[in-house]
């Protein structure tokens, strides 16, 4: 045996070394078992079938002043519609406190003069009461609201035999790239990045801060191992172990959640490629702040997931923040990723808005790696 | 003579700047083919000059070579030649045995032939052959170490940093690793050996000792006890009272050391100390002179044991009320599965005894201490504190028990104030002896000057103060000791006892657990646990006798015990 040490400067067999050990204590711990494949197909559900923005029942309190055949007709229609669910009653009064109480989302009077002034342009026939504590519902119960008057108009003027109102313009509502307004549609998409995230951040962190806990890192300092071969090591194993979540979670979008991809599948690996390593030099950088696994995992909580929950575009629309907030969008990777992600999936290769974000992406990536880089010491102090 | 393989000159480390330096002005050499020990109080700088050595750490001053090489700049190129093993080594708990071996074989870039060759090698020499698939995290922590070490000898390095090694580890798997090592030795490696341990640090032909960061002794281990030939005895022929006695020698100018071994007591005395006149106060008791350790010589040139009484003697109150303080185990069993842990474990502790509870790594001793303190269900029998059943009224019972455990377990985040407190308010002291009792808590153990820092960042010696505070602060009957002194220098093992002896004498009584077989010596009986089994039991002295030379040390007894239960049981 010769025991003439080597000093090659990058070994390929060392990497290898330090890959095969992670992958072999990622199978081993059901914990990134779990972070890896139960977590994506868990929020892949919750926000595939559990939350949904989209229309649902709403109740509304119906009041007819006066019966008349233009009432009954009206009330027929508001029955038959499938987003409410009525409660009727001949004086509005009887149905304010059901309003009051939140058991109603609205009440819609008409009046006793209903069936006089119903075809008349330019009036108002009915009065509609929203419950506005909730501002979003509000406008959605009058939408609909205002959308079945203009239908049950359109059919009685139709059953009259007439134009007998022809609005001046007619809108026709025509939705592209999500057709049914599905939110899950948008959701799926976006929730794969929130699963890059987690691996990508969360959990490369929280391996490296659990190896300064017990110690391995010390010893592993001690060989002949350089920067460049351990962050490899750490690298590759997470950065498979991701796309593997990713391919995992589309293959699921598409397969469970009828969620269309009209892009191609390279150009979405070469973009989740990109984030991928964007998180992954996040979660490197957070490894080279603190070696205590606690402290790790919060601060890839607050400093990782959570913006990139919040400012993506994934639930909340960044269009509808207060300025400051847009501005602080700019700084969080997923707001790149999560729009690449929806085009992708919903509308197809859509270079002009892929392109911006994917050189943004690589921007950030970088910046994330070179500081890892000059921060990461092969020494303790 | 050969170049040394590490030459250090003036070094210096601080970690913060105004703190006491970590190492200060050091110079030696180290050459090839010879162990040498570096031995310290706790806090002396041990691990901070290993890490030093390795690269790891920066220096701040002075000039350092090790192999040929700076450590400060050619820290990749030393590593291929150097090997070092931190104090709790960086074994993947998750990865098998082999797994490891591959892991270290990968990074040291060893393959092919040699690589098989060299595994097959390691594994004999360790003896690990037949856990091979066993996961690392699995392991006793005497077979963690070996495995440990067989991964720094991949490829045999020119030179082997240990530290502490043997912290922790059974004697015969202490003696083992000093073998291996031994081994490695002969074939010109050169090592240094880092411990607490001073009869190991007895083995080396060479010892460096540190204290505070300075280097106080470099040389032979008979050069640094050869002074002291002519000042060490036993006191033999003492009926009782070898605690009080011993506290009482300890506070005469004239002695500079002094523990309880087995039925003697062994002093040191001072330079031109007049020993005759200690008898005097001792009838029928001789001094007999006995060949000086190194521990007895590493207490003089510290400046001996601390004199200051225990202020636990100074409680009558305890000594006189004739409270139950006694333990008894019954037929104690415990299985995990198909693995008995602990089989028909019987005996039974006097109050004011001290009972020591002693055997390999995964022999069972710590499942039985788990079961006599109700933290562990036995599976079948009975245990008893105080005449308190712990199955039929175990909140009687655990009131009346203070437990030290071998893991520091005091909240790291919060003050020593606060800890102090915390114990005062869960043990259900009143208001009124929270402040008196935490006042005499803070005066008995010296922790005044730490008193708002944190727990978690004040030395191990004062951690285990304070622990042991914590413990005893409700006044137990009965107090349990985990490995209490384990990594904790001499001197801060003769104060623990200091205490330890007070509160027996004032009615106390106390279990112990250790490894460390010069402590069992302490003890008034011990119990040895092998295999789950109580395979002896007695007084040391019974101990020794039983193995069959009353003049043996108990580590020796020990071994020997516990190789023959270990013929039986293969024989049966």
């Amino acid at each position: 045996m010769s025991d003439d040490p080597t000093h090659a400067v990058f070994s390929v067999r060392r990497v290898q070394g330090l890959v095969r050990k992670e992958f072999r204590q990622v199978l081993r711990d059901p914990s990134n078992f779990a972070v890896a494949v139960i977590l994506p197909a868990l929020l892949l559900f919750l926000f595939g079938y559990g939350v949904s923005f989209d229309p649902r029942h709403y109740n509304v309190g119906l009041v007819v002043e006066q019966a008349t055949p233009q009432s009954g007709s009206f009330t027929a229609a508001l029955t038959n519609s499938p987003f409410f669910d009525a409660t009727y009653a001949r004086d509005r009064r009887v149905l304010e406190p059901a309003l009051i109480a939140g058991d109603l989302h609205a009440i819609i009077v008409l009046p006793a003069d209903f069936a006089d002034q119903a075809y008349r342009s330019h009036s108002a026939p009915l009065q509609v009461i929203v419950d506005g504590s909730d501002p979003n519902t509000a406008i959605l119960v009058q939408g609909y609201i205002e959308l079945l008057w203009v239908n049950w108009l359109e059919q009685e003027s139709l059953s009259r035999g007439g134009a007998m109102i022809t609005p001046p313009v007619t809108i026709e509502h025509r939705v592209w790239f999500n057709q049914e307004l599905a939110s899950r549609n948008y959701l799926v998409p976006g929730s794969i990045a929130i699963i890059l995230t987690l691996i990508g951040s969360l959990l490369t962190a929280l391996v490296i801060a659990r190896e300064w806990e017990r110690g391995t890192m010390e010893a592993l300092l001690a060989t002949p191992v350089n920067i460049a071969e351990l962050l490899i090591g750490k690298l590759a194993p997470y950065f498979l172990l991701g796309m593997g979540s990713m391919a995992l979670s589309t293959v699921l979008a598409i397969v469970v959640f009828d969620i269309p991809l009209r892009g191609s599948p390279a150009i979405l690996t070469l973009v989740s490629a990109v984030y991928m390593l964007t998180s992954l030099g996040q979660g490197l950088l957070i490894s080279t702040l603190t070696r205590i696994q606690l402290v790790a995992a919060q601060v890839s909580i607050l400093a990782a997931f959570l913006p990139a929950f919040y400012f993506s575009n994934f639930v909340f629309e960044g269009d509808s923040m207060p300025v400051a907030l847009q501005w602080v969008s700019y700084l969080v990777p997923a707001r790149y990723f999560v729009p690449s992600l929806q085009t992708i999936f919903l509308t197809g290769d859509v270079w002009p808005i892929i392109l911006p974000n994917l050189a943004a992406l690589s921007g950030i990536a970088l910046v994330f790696f070179a500081i890892t880089l000059l921060r990461t010491r092969t020494r303790l102090d | 003579m050969t170049d040394p393989l590490i030459s250090v000159a003036g070094l210096g480390k601080s970690f913060r700047v105004g703190d006491v330096p970590a190492l200060q002005n050091l110079t030696f050499d180290v050459h090839a083919g010879e162990v040498t020990g570096l031995v310290g109080p706790d806090g002396a700088g041990k691990t901070t000059l290993l890490r030093l050595l390795a690269g790891l750490l920066d220096r701040d001053a002075g000039a350092v070579r090790v192999c040929g090489l700076d450590p400060r700049n050619s820290a990749q190129r030393l590593h291929a030649v150097l090997s070092y093993m931190p104090q709790k080594f960086g074994l993947y708990e998750d990865l098998t045995v082999m797994e490891n071996l591959s892991l270290y074989a990968d990074l040291r870039e060893v393959s092919g032939k040699s690589r098989t060759e060299r595994f097959e090698t390691l594994l004999e020499f360790t003896n690990l052959h037949p856990f091979t698939d066993r996961l690392a995290g699995a392991l006793s922590g005497g077979m963690k170490q070996k495995l440990g070490l067989a991964c720094s000898l991949i490829r045999k390095p020119r030179l082997l940093l240990l530290d502490e090694p043997s912290v922790g580890v059974d004697p015969i798997s202490r003696r083992e690793l000093w073998h291996m090592v031994q081994g490695l030795v002969d074939d010109g490696i050169g090592v240094i050996w880092s411990t607490a341990y001073l009869d190991e640090a007895e083995l080396c032909p060479r010892v460096l000792v540190l204290s505070e960061g300075q280097k106080i002794f470099d040389g032979t281990p008979q050069a640094m006890t050869e002074p002291l030939t002519g000042r060490t005895f036993h006191l033999t022929g003492m009926k009782a009272g070898r605690r009080r006695a011993l506290d009482d020698l300890l506070a005469s100018p004239d002695v500079i050391d002094g523990v309880i071994e087995g039925k003697n007591l062994r002093l040191v005395i001072r330079e031109g100390g007049d020993s005759d006149t200690l008898l005097e106060a001792f009838a029928n008791t001789k001094l007999v002179p006995v060949r000086p350790r190194f521990e007895d010589a590493f207490m003089d040139r510290l400046g001996g044991a601390r004199t200051s009484r225990s202020p636990f003697r100074a409680s009558p109150d305890l000594a006189k009320s004739d409270r139950d303080a006694s333990i008894r185990a019954d037929k104690l069993t415990k299985t995990f599965g198909d693995f008995v842990a602990a089989r028909d474990i019987s005996f039974e502790v006097a109050r004011g005894e001290i009972y020591g509870l002693i055997g390999p790594n995964g022999a069972g001793k710590s499942t039985t201490f788990k079961m006599l303190c109700g933290l562990l269900k036995p599976t079948s029998g009975h245990a008893s504190i105080a005449g308190f059943d712990l199955g039929q009224s175990p909140s009687e019972a655990r009131g009346r028990l203070g437990y030290m455990a071998q893991k520091f377990s005091l909240y790291g985040d919060l003050s020593v104030r606060q800890n102090l407190d915390f114990f005062a308010g869960v043990y259900g002291l009143t208001a009124e002896q929270r402040g008196a009792t935490i006042r005499q808590m803070i005066s008995t153990f010296d922790l005044n000057e730490l008193i708002n820092q944190n727990a978690g960042t004040i030395p191990l010696g004062h951690r285990q103060r304070l622990a042991l505070a914590c413990a005893v602060m409700h006044r137990p009957n009965v107090l349990f000791l985990d490995e209490p002194t384990s990594g904790v220098d001499p001197r801060t093992r003769r104060e623990f006892w200091s205490h330890i002896n007070a509160l027996a004498d004032s009615g106390t009584t106390i279990i112990v657990t250790t490894h460390f077989m010069e402590e069992a010596e302490y003890c008034d009986r011990v119990g040895l646990i092998y295999e789950g089994n109580m395979i002896a039991e007695g007084s040391p002295a019974a101990l020794k006798a039983a193995a069959g030379d009353p003049g043996m040390t108990l580590e020796n007894a020990f071994i020997q015990l516990v190789s023959a239960s270990h013929r039986d049981g293969a024989a049966a």
